[in-house]
């Protein structure tokens, strides 16, 4: 049987993470294809519903990752984050889900190799884990 | 949604992609998905016939939704929306998705790689089958500018702006323009005469046919928002009519009454009517209130100075009902240049400031060596006599967990120069208490090898303490700085007459009622937060509203000169284009669902959205000129009646539905 590979969905901020995500590529920094990045404004803007479709439709790790509290320009979208973030812990636990699949970070627009970094460390933590729970399988009965 | 016609373009970028993704098949792949009419793969999408491609589709096909796979939308993105609206379709119809930096570049497996590129293709379509056209609107501006602040950065930036012959109205709330450095007496490392530099730009701000003074006013209230700010502005009364006042200062020697000066650190007297300094702009007198005695006593007593004044600018009218008066501007842009606060030392008990009286501050310091300063530029100590030996301590309050942990960025420079000037002026010794010696500007280097040759003494070490507790015969009657020399390791006593300490620049004490005024944001350390630290360091988080000088960190005054002038720079630019784009991607309320409970309002940084009553109903509306499309309150919103344009819940909900084939 081929080696489980975790799907990660990351949200990041349009003005750090991602353009760190863009660092990371046009620094050729290789990490595994593993995470696909949706672009939002800001990571104060990741609503907790999104996190949780990311769940339900088969991801197996969410990351939510913006810029840090110094360098925002929403200026505190990260606070804004933390607040949400730490409401989405609880409901990601009381679905019972492993802290570990649901991920926060600050990353600044000129990390592009701490992007790929926490990309490789999700994908590892996951793999150990395994596939979360919700995943449907193809062609099961829901 | 019936009618989504999508066409996607997938981009080869040579082989920037296409070397690790197979670009055909992520094409062919894209042609199955719902929805999409047009799929194609270019070798450079962002080529003139390759965004002719899109224009020729949107015309031909009747395509109304772009999907284009290519590199990042935060170099394209732009290049392809106005490819959709020279084919005549809005350009927020576009999603732009990034398989080169996030895809291509970035993996090596490229069966792994055309799959994700396939994934985000999928997740694209989804996403744009629910874009809406948007309206770029745009809203004028009013080209006239206000300047918070008449120290030589908000002089600076008036300047530059009525040079351009466009209305400034420049405010300054003591009674004179000329901030902390007209009081000084020179400046570093040319030793120029501050006055004497400072002086002509005073005038020139004066007589300025595009500027309005308002001295001795304060802002009162701000509205509005960029290219319209309506301000409130309190003109306090100086109790004297100031179109009469000619400044001939004889109602100043006839006043009776004394207190210490500002202007001279308290180290001279001004009267009740007083003007702060010779050469102040604009003028005229000013009356301090709570002194006068005529004023408090209702006219009954004194009148010292309506007796004296021949130009019959003081009378019994002018002193005992002139009121405040209040004037509304209506602005474009606004320049808030409000300098700094010296830190005051007294807070540092070890340093003896206020205990001992010798020990004097950098901006007391510069009052002395100052020829029409309290001493006449004689360096004298408080007893009239010259000191034999100075001190000079280094970073009081500056580079210190207790106080502050920034560094000031002049106290090196005009410790130096303080050094210069005692040698030159008393002969005396000095010794120069230091952790590190920071001379980074231009000349700066040069200055301190130049005094580092006059034999001034640099102690490399911080200070322990200042004492008059003297353990040898020398030290007797002397003030001891105690420090540990960290060159030698060990601990140094040495007397002098006269310990000046170089204070830290720190934001102003009522910096916090400033920003709330202006919707400035202030860092840990006070000081206001420009936009970005690096690339927009005069914006700040409220769109018009500019820094400049040492309200936003300590600077010196080249520094501070040419921050002035970008900030009147970005001010101009506003006003040369006269109007403003909105952004389009902003919050919009469903004011169906919306409770009015305001926790939008709560939530919000910039001040967009409020609660209102419509037709009897509280509900929230949003200011899309100061809504940056963040996104928070449609977070915080209880009942879903905020929703982001072009970010809206639909939009992201199907783009992460789709992004993980099961």
């Amino acid at each position: 049987m081929a080696e489980f590979e975790p799907q990660i969905i990351a949200f990041c901020c349009n003005w750090c993470t991602y353009a760190a995500a863009d660092l990371a590529g046009t620094s050729r920094v290789h990490y595994p294809p593993n995470v696909k990045i949706v672009r939002v404004m800001c990571s104060g803007m990741v609503n907790p519903i999104y996190v949780l479709k990311a769940f339900e439709s088969g991801a197996d790790g969410v990351l939510v990752a913006g810029c840090n509290l110094v360098d925002c320009y929403y200026l505190d979208g990260p606070v804004k984050c933390d607040a949400m973030f730490a409401i989405l812990k609880k409901l990601v636990h009381i679905l019972g889900l492993e802290d570990e699949r649901l991920r926060r970070e600050m990353i600044s627009a000129s990390e592009g190799v701490v992007f790929a970094r926490v990309v490789e460390e999700m994908v590892e933590g996951l793999k150990k884990l395994g596939p979360a729970p919700f995943k449907v399988k193809k062609g099961a009965v829901v | 949604m019936e009618g989504r016609r999508i066409g996607v373009y997938v981009c080869h970028c040579g082989l920037n992609i296409a070397g690790t993704v197979d670009v055909e098949e992520v094409a062919k792949y894209a042609a199955t998905l719902p929805s999409v009419v047009v799929s194609r793969d270019y070798h450079y999408m962002c080529s003139d016939p390759g965004q002719a491609l899109i224009k020729d589709d949107i015309k031909e096909c009747g395509i109304n939704r772009v999907v284009v796979a290519s590199c990042s939308p935060r170099m394209h993105e732009l290049t392809f929306r106005n490819a959709c609206q020279d084919g005549g379709l809005n350009p927020y119809l576009l999603e732009h998705t990034n398989i080169r930096e996030h895809c291509s570049w970035v993996h090596e497996d490229k069966a792994a790689a055309t799959e994700k590129a396939k994934a985000l293709v999928r997740a694209a379509v989804k996403r744009v089958y629910y874009h809406e056209p948007l309206e770029v609107k745009e809203a004028p501006v009013n080209p006239n500018v206000l300047v918070v602040g008449g120290g030589i950065a908000g002089m600076q930036a008036a300047l530059d702006i009525a040079n351009g012959e466009h209305q400034v109205y420049l405010v300054e709330r003591e009674p004179s323009i000329g901030g902390h450095m007209i009081q000084l007496d020179r400046t570093f490392p040319t030793l120029d005469c501050s006055e004497c530099i400072l002086t002509p730009k005073m005038a020139e701000v004066g007589h300025h046919p595009f500027i309005e003074l308002l001295a001795y006013s304060e802002v009162e209230e701000v509205s509005g928002s960029i290219g319209q700010f309506k301000v409130k502005v309190r003109k306090k009364a100086r109790y004297i009519d100031e179109s009469k006042c000619v400044g001939c200062g004889v109602c100043e020697e006839k006043c009776p009454w004394k207190v210490p000066s500002e202007f001279e650190m308290g180290l001279a007297m001004r009267k009740a009517i007083y003007i702060p300094f010779a050469q102040a702009i604009p003028n005229v007198v000013t009356i301090d209130k709570d002194l006068c005695v005529y004023i408090q006593s209702g006219g009954k007593k004194c009148g010292a100075c309506i007796k004296f004044c021949e130009a019959n600018a003081v009378t019994p009218e002018t002193l005992l009902n002139q009121s405040d008066q209040i004037v509304e501007l209506e602005v474009g842009s606004i320049i808030v240049a409000t300098g700094y606060d010296q830190f005051d030392p007294s807070v540092v008990p070890q340093y003896g400031y206020k205990k001992y009286d010798n020990v004097l501050t950098g901006l007391e310091f510069e009052r002395i060596t100052c020829a029409a300063g309290p001493t006449g530029g004689k360096i004298l100590l408080k007893d009239g006599t010259e000191p034999e030996n100075v001190a000079i301590i280094h970073c009081v309050g500056s580079r210190d967990q207790n106080y502050h942990e920034y560094c000031s960025r002049v106290c090196c420079m005009y410790g130096l120069k303080y050094a210069y000037l005692i040698k030159e002026l008393t002969g005396a010794d000095v010794y120069e208490f230091y952790i590190d010696m920071r001379c980074f500007g231009e000349g700066f280097e040069e200055f301190y090898k130049r005094i580092s040759e006059e034999g001034i003494k640099f102690i490399r070490g911080k200070v322990a303490k200042v004492t008059d507790v003297a353990i040898t015969e020398e030290e007797k009657g002397k003030l001891i700085v105690v420090a540990e020399d960290t060159l030698l390791g060990s601990m140094v006593r040495v007397p002098v007459d006269m310990v000046i300490l170089c204070a830290a620049l720190e934001s102003r004490s009522d910096a916090d009622k400033v920003a709330s005024l202006f919707g400035l944001n202030r860092r840990a350390d006070g000081f206001f937060l420009a936009r970005h630290v690096k690339l927009d360091p005069v914006a700040t988080p409220t769109d018009g509203i500019f820094i400049a000088g040492c309200c936003e960190a300590p600077r010196d005054i080249p520094d501070t000169v040419a921050q002035a002038e970008a900030a009147a720079a970005k001010a101009l630019s506003l006003i040369s284009k006269g109007k403003i784009t909105l952004e389009a991607a902003v919050a919009t309320v469903d004011e169906a669902q919306c409770q009015g409970c305001g926790r939008c309002e709560e939530i919000c940084t910039f001040h967009a959205p409020k609660v209102i009553s419509k037709n009897g109903v509280m509900v929230s509306t949003i200011n899309e000129t100061l809504c940056k499309g963040c996104g928070a309150c449609a977070v915080a919103c209880p009942t879903g009646a905020i929703s982001i344009r072009h970010f809206t819940q639909e939009e992201i909900l199907a783009q992460v539905g789709a992004l993980i084939e099961v």
